[in-house]
């Protein structure tokens, strides 16, 4: 089974359900991570939960999300379903990937 | 016509424009490799779902589900959507790599189809990396000794709207498809295909209910075999006018003349005598349904409905404006090579319209080309008629067309005297042949001659065994 981290917190069902696709853990992963757990504690502290899937331990569960890229960051809830690919170097972009922000004067190309 | 069929183990870019076939051909690569040569294979799919796929390719007569519940072709549908994307940072497209190499272990794939990849362009904005990684997929197909056909829309001024030919170096088809007086046609041409050598022409192919069919141009090689053995004409004194033995086998015999000259009543004794003999006789009928062409053969004492009983005799109606001139070729070829034949009949040549002469002329060379080299006797009809430009047309295309036969038989109406017909030998090539015109009548009883010229007085009676 895809290895779960909760956050600490109440045992209540979370709000934000979110999945990390990597395909082994590189350092790419390792960054994507990081700066994903950061975004979270900031802006979501104790409604998150994060599923890191390991494609090279599950190819199978590529299909399931239409994942190409890696890594690929899929919110499942709240709905509709979102993507973020990439390290997720710039939080401000995840932020906007996520809905946390407006998206304002957001160029598409280039991060 | 590759000259032995796609590089196996590499890949092969086949780019055009939209409903060109692309999708067909690569689909076709992959279910022969599949059924006939036990080489399983992954469709990857980034614009159809596998429902629609099945659905398009089941009106063609495949039945792809069976093929995917058996285990010999897997269809992975990739769908990259931009507007649910966004992109930030780095990343690399391993997650395709792992499907593709999940969906290829699951059949044991050695042939893929990426159908179309260009669609990762629309749905990702990083265009370097993709490229990059497009590039290192191209490679690791390779690696893995993968057969993989992979389609790409056409450019503007490139074959491929993202230049795919600079990343799939090996071979590269492009298919198009055209619309010339409301025919279309489609045609493919091998651009490139290295460590082999191909021709460079365009090839006419048609889709229908069989899937693809090509007509190759057989490379104009003149080299087929020339026989001497003669095929009777089903008449014996018409086979006495070609010194005394028929046609030569493996010719072409073009029989011209104008409406009701007993064009047709010929090529019938000569598929009747042809099946006689239990020889395969196939006639391409272009103006009557098979049931008029044995009715009208029956009431001039032919029977050809007991050779077709017998599987003998084929007759194959269709209207060539169907389909365009090319494509119709493309048919016939296919049943010639089905059906293998000794012997063919089209009737009439004329009816093949629907292109300029220079056209016409270069498919019946094919045509004619590629019965010659099966060693297939056969005899064309053509309909000497029209007024004004369209009679200057046909007589442009007759003088062609002639050109190409071995043999020419010319039929007139004999002035004056009412249900009397003419018949002249005007070339035959490698034999003697009779140098005056016969009169000749269509009687109940097939075509009879009044009397043979020259020394040949005596017979005057028709075959009638």
């Amino acid at each position: 089974m895809p290895r779960k981290r909760a956050t600490l917190g109440r045992r209540r069902p979370k709000e934000w359900i979110l999945r990390l696709y990597i395909a082994g853990h590189s350092a790419r992963a390792a960054a994507a991570l990081r700066n994903l757990e950061m975004i979270c504690e900031e802006h979501l502290s104790g409604k998150y939960e994060i599923e890191v899937i390991d494609l090279l331990k599950h190819p199978q569960l590529a299909r399931g999300d239409q994942i190409v890229a890696v890594p690929t960051l899929v919110r499942r809830l709240p709905q509709p379903i979102k993507r973020i690919i990439g390290d997720l170097s710039n939080a401000e972009r995840v932020l906007v990937g996520l809905d946390l922000r407006p998206r304002a004067r957001v160029s598409r190309v280039g991060a | 016509m590759t000259a032995g069929g796609l590089p196996r183990g590499r890949a092969t870019l086949v780019a055009g424009g939209p409903g060109c076939g692309k999708t067909l051909f690569a689909l076709e690569f992959l279910m022969n490799g599949a059924v006939q040569f036990d080489e399983p294979g992954v469709f990857v799919t980034f614009e159809e779902t596998p429902k629609d796929l099945e659905l398009n390719v089941r009106s063609l007569g495949y039945d792809l589900a069976r093929l995917v519940k058996t285990r010999r072709i897997a269809i992975e549908y990739i769908r990259v959507e931009r507007a649910e994307i966004e992109e930030t940072g780095e990343y690399d497209l391993e997650a395709l790599f792992i499907r593709l190499d999940d969906a290829l272990r699951s059949v044991k794939g050695k042939r893929i189809v990426l159908d179309t990849v260009e669609s990762l362009f629309g749905g990702l904005a990083d265009g370097g990396i993709l490229r990059a990684e497009l590039r290192r997929l191209f490679g690791w197909l390779k690696e893995r000794n993968i057969t993989a056909v992979i389609t790409g829309e056409k450019g503007d001024k490139t074959l491929t709207r993202q230049g795919l030919e600079e990343y799939i170096s090996d071979c590269v088809i492009a298919l198009d498809h055209r619309v010339i007086d409301q025919i279309s046609t489609r045609r493919l041409r091998v651009v490139k295909y290295r460590g082999s050598s191909h021709g460079t022409n365009e090839y006419p192919f048609l889709i229908d209910r069989d899937g693809i069919a090509v007509l190759p141009v057989t490379s104009l090689q003149l080299q087929h075999t020339a026989s001497n053995d003669h095929i009777s004409t089903g008449l014996r004194w018409l086979d006495r006018m070609f010194d005394n033995r028929g046609y030569l086998e493996g010719s072409s015999i073009l029989i011209s003349g104008s409406a009701g000259t007993g064009k047709t009543s010929i090529a019938g004794h000569f598929v009747d005598a042809a099946c006689r003999r239990g020889l395969r006789a196939l006639s391409f009928t272009f103006e009557e349904s098979p049931a008029q062409y044995t009715r009208n053969m029956g009431s001039i004492g032919i029977n050809l409905s007991r050779w077709i009983k017998k599987g003998l005799l084929r007759v194959h109606a269709a209207r060539p404006t169907l389909y365009g001139l090319e494509a119709h070729l493309a048919t016939m070829h296919r049943d010639i090579d089905q059906f293998k034949p000794a012997v063919v009949v089209v009737d009439p040549l004329s009816s093949l319209g629907g292109g300029t002469v220079g056209e016409i002329h270069a498919t019946l060379i094919r045509l004619v080309d590629y019965l010659k080299t099966q060693q297939i006797t056969a005899v064309f009809t053509h309909l000497i008629s029209g007024t004004g430009a369209a009679a200057g047309l046909n007589k442009d295309i007759e003088v062609g067309v002639s050109s190409l036969m071995d043999t020419w038989i010319l039929l007139r109406n004999t002035p004056g005297r009412g249900g009397d017909r003419q018949l002249l030998i005007i070339k035959s090539r490698g034999m003697s042949h009779a140098a005056d015109e016969q009169r000749f009548r269509i009687t109940s009883g097939g075509l009879a001659a009044d009397e043979v010229p020259g020394a040949l007085t005596a017979a005057t009676r028709i075959r009638k065994d």
